[in-house]
């Protein structure tokens, strides 16, 4: 499954817990309680509020676990061992790409910095969805570490205003599959 | 613990109060509408429904930012002002000084944009400001940054004024945040939410307009001695520190209103509680230090910066849903509440706020960032919170204002109909870029791709209905501030 798909069902479902939360508190609204009923919610509400920051508590440590072991970006101070290695210069409004043929289920690491101001560099699969992205910096190289699975056209984007032609900067990468010499 | 009276004496605003009150508001409200034409012109091009040319389309997302972005901070500036005067003693010389300093500063950001031909974006990262490839000129850019500085100038005026005033009447700032109450003791039921509020504010955005002061101070140095070279790094980290407490504290500042004026129309109390202090408390700090979450995709940035980003983005969450959504909540549930126009859109402030901060703390996430990072998604979460958040709450004063002129709160069928239009127009705005988002189309394009169209003309056409439903609000508040003279009615003289 799509990893953006996923995450977009997870907003819709957060979104729609919280929207029915509002639903039900004003469908409640109108009617007010009298003194029993009022400390009876009063006791209901308090015990629900420990439950859900104990729920939220646990969700988000086990998310931010989960997330973060392995950590999601690659060393940035050690030789990162891949087969193949792209170094990306962005400069305004171009991309200058040491090497655009790649092979799939290779790792490729990307050595990506800019010679001006702040770039954005996005790879955009052949289904127009980004796979990965990182700044490129003057003065700083932030490395990327991926494996292409799937051969095809892969367009790079910038994703950092830049100027006046930051949409034009664009470049291409083609992803042979393992084996294939052509 | 305020006032349950729905019109309180001690709200009522003297001449000079009055007038600098309305400065600040009509002044916002006709910024807003002029802003949100100004994006309208930028999602009708990224449609390909108007013929703006790319430099026109940048000139203009800077202006969109840089004025919405300072709109919203002038208009929950009066928000905050509005009932922290009613708790300690404000100098109207510091909040009207702040008005000046601010359409000064706009003055120049207008000036710097639209004849210096400017177009840095609002976030003006290092170097683009002095490395335009010849589209903007030096001077246009020092312009730019000292009208930001200008505007930061005046805040500052104005949080000196009101933290002296809070510690004039508390002793300190840590009392007015109810420190002293975290650990034990009796909570006193009087204390203002209002004053805690307002110290939580005074404290991180002052942090924040100070960074921003100190990197403005250094790009324009760079910028008439490029010998002074900057850390591009270090220089984007000061950035997001500063804009991402300046646009936050909007919301800090606006909910007071919620605060104040939601429990007038439910007619049931809401007092100050342990966790509510708690959760300002905690707010105060993980609002100061939850920046890096902006630089997860600059992985030469320290570790321990994105893991602080990450978790205290999750962290943020708490606050907001178990502490002021829960309590909003609780507040309305069974109070026989009247639905009017400043109750309503106190409820959707507070839905707006909540609902909106769902894509942002999971945007928090490298993993995700790594795929959404300034695709769409980005400007659909902070719409979400701005526009059905920040702006109702700042609509929920007004509209209870001009309530309060006739002494009895705005309900007309007109109202509500801007209301209807405002929220499927915004609610659809938003989700358009949020679903665009996650199909990866890129924020900031001028162009788009034409597979990409659909998403923009849907965007267009909400953000039409949107404007319709905000020109009604507009209208009706500017002609219900002007309209009522100050000594209209006799039991609510002019001070």
């Amino acid at each position: 499954m799509i990893f953006q798909n996923v995450i977009w069902a997870i907003t819709l479902t957060g979104m729609g817990l919280v929207a029915l939360g509002f639903i039900y508190a004003v469908t409640q609204a109108g009617r007010p309680a009298d003194a029993a009923e009022a400390a009876r919610a009063h006791r209901t509400s308090t015990t629900l509020r420990r439950a859900l920051f104990a729920a939220l508590l646990l969700l988000g440590i086990g998310i931010a676990w989960a997330s973060l072991r392995p950590f999601p970006i690659p060393a940035q101070h050690a030789p990162l061992q891949a087969a193949q290695v792209v170094d990306v210069v962005g400069h305004q409004w171009t991309w200058d790409v040491s090497q655009t043929h790649l092979m799939a289920g290779e790792p490729v690491e990307f050595r990506v910095t800019a010679s001006d101001v702040n770039h954005g560099f996005a790879i955009y699969a052949p289904d127009g969805r980004i796979v990965i992205q990182t700044q490129a910096m003057p003065g700083f190289t932030n490395k990327i570490l991926y494996t292409f699975l799937t051969p095809g056209t892969y367009r790079i984007m910038c994703l950092e205003y830049c100027g006046v032609a930051h949409n034009g900067m664009t470049a291409e990468l083609d992803v042979a599959a393992r084996g294939d010499k052509s | 613990m305020s006032s349950l009276e729905l019109y309180p004496q001690d709200e009522k605003l003297p001449r000079g109060e009055h007038v600098a009150f309305n400065l600040y508001m009509i002044t916002a409200l006709l910024l807003f509408v002029v802003m949100m034409l100004l994006g309208l012109t930028m999602r009708m091009t990224q449609a390909d429904w108007t013929p703006v040319q790319a430099a026109m389309f940048y000139k203009v997302m800077t202006m969109h930012g840089a004025g919405m972005v300072g709109t919203m901070s002038l208009a929950s500036t009066a928000v905050m002002w509005f009932f922290l005067r009613k708790y300690v003693s404000l100098h109207l010389w510091a909040f009207m000084s702040n008005y000046v300093l601010f359409m000064l500063g706009a003055l120049c950001i207008i000036w710097a944009v639209f004849v210096g031909d400017f177009a840095s974006a609002w976030t003006f990262l290092y170097p683009l400001p002095v490395h335009s490839m010849g589209l903007w000129s030096n001077g246009a850019a020092a312009l730019f940054m000292v009208g930001y500085l200008l505007i930061g100038v005046g805040m500052l005026l104005f949080y000196l004024d009101a933290a002296a005033a809070i510690i004039h009447r508390f002793g300190n700032l840590g009392r007015g945040l109810g420190l002293q109450w975290l650990f034990g003791g009796e909570i006193d039921p009087n204390h203002p939410k209002a004053v805690v509020a307002s110290t939580m504010v005074i404290i991180a955005n002052s942090l924040g307009i100070l960074a921003g002061a100190v990197v403005l101070v250094m790009c324009l140095i760079n910028a008439y001695d490029p010998e002074v070279a900057l850390n591009a790094l270090v220089v984007k980290n000061l950035i997001y520190w500063f804009g991402h407490m300046i646009i936050n504290a909007t919301i800090y500042m606006g909910v007071i209103a919620v605060y104040e004026l939601l429990p007038r129309y439910t007619g049931k109390p809401y007092g100050v509680s342990r966790p509510f202090l708690w959760s300002w408390a905690a707010s105060t700090l993980f609002v100061i230090i939850v920046f890096p979450h902006h630089l997860l995709m600059d992985y030469a940035e320290p570790r321990w910066m994105l893991v602080m980003g990450q978790i205290i983005s999750y962290a943020a969450g708490f606050p907001v849903f178990l502490v002021t959504a829960y309590g909003v909540l609780t507040n309305i549930h069974h109070s026989g509440l009247r639905w009017t126009m400043p109750s309503m859109l106190a409820v959707l402030a507070l839905f707006g706020w909540a609902a909106g901060i769902v894509p942002a703390i999971i945007d928090g996430t490298i993993g995700v960032n790594r795929v959404m990072h300034n695709t769409q998604w980005v400007p659909g979460h902070f719409h979400f919170y701005l526009l059905l958040g920040v702006l109702p709450m700042v609509l929920t004063l007004l509209y209870h204002v001009v309530g309060s002129r006739r002494r009895a709160p705005v309900n007309s069928g007109t109202d509500r109909a801007g209301l209807l239009l405002y929220v499927v127009g915004g609610i659809s705005f938003c989700m358009v870029f949020l679903y665009a988002g996650h199909m990866s189309v890129a924020r900031r394009f001028s162009t788009h791709l034409p597979e990409w169209l659909p998403y923009d003309q849907a965007g267009s056409i909400a953000a039409m209905v949107l404007i319709l439903g905000m020109l009604v609000f507009a209208t009706r508040i500017i002609v219900g501030l002007l309209k009522a003279p100050i000594d209209a009615d006799p039991a609510h003289p002019a001070g």
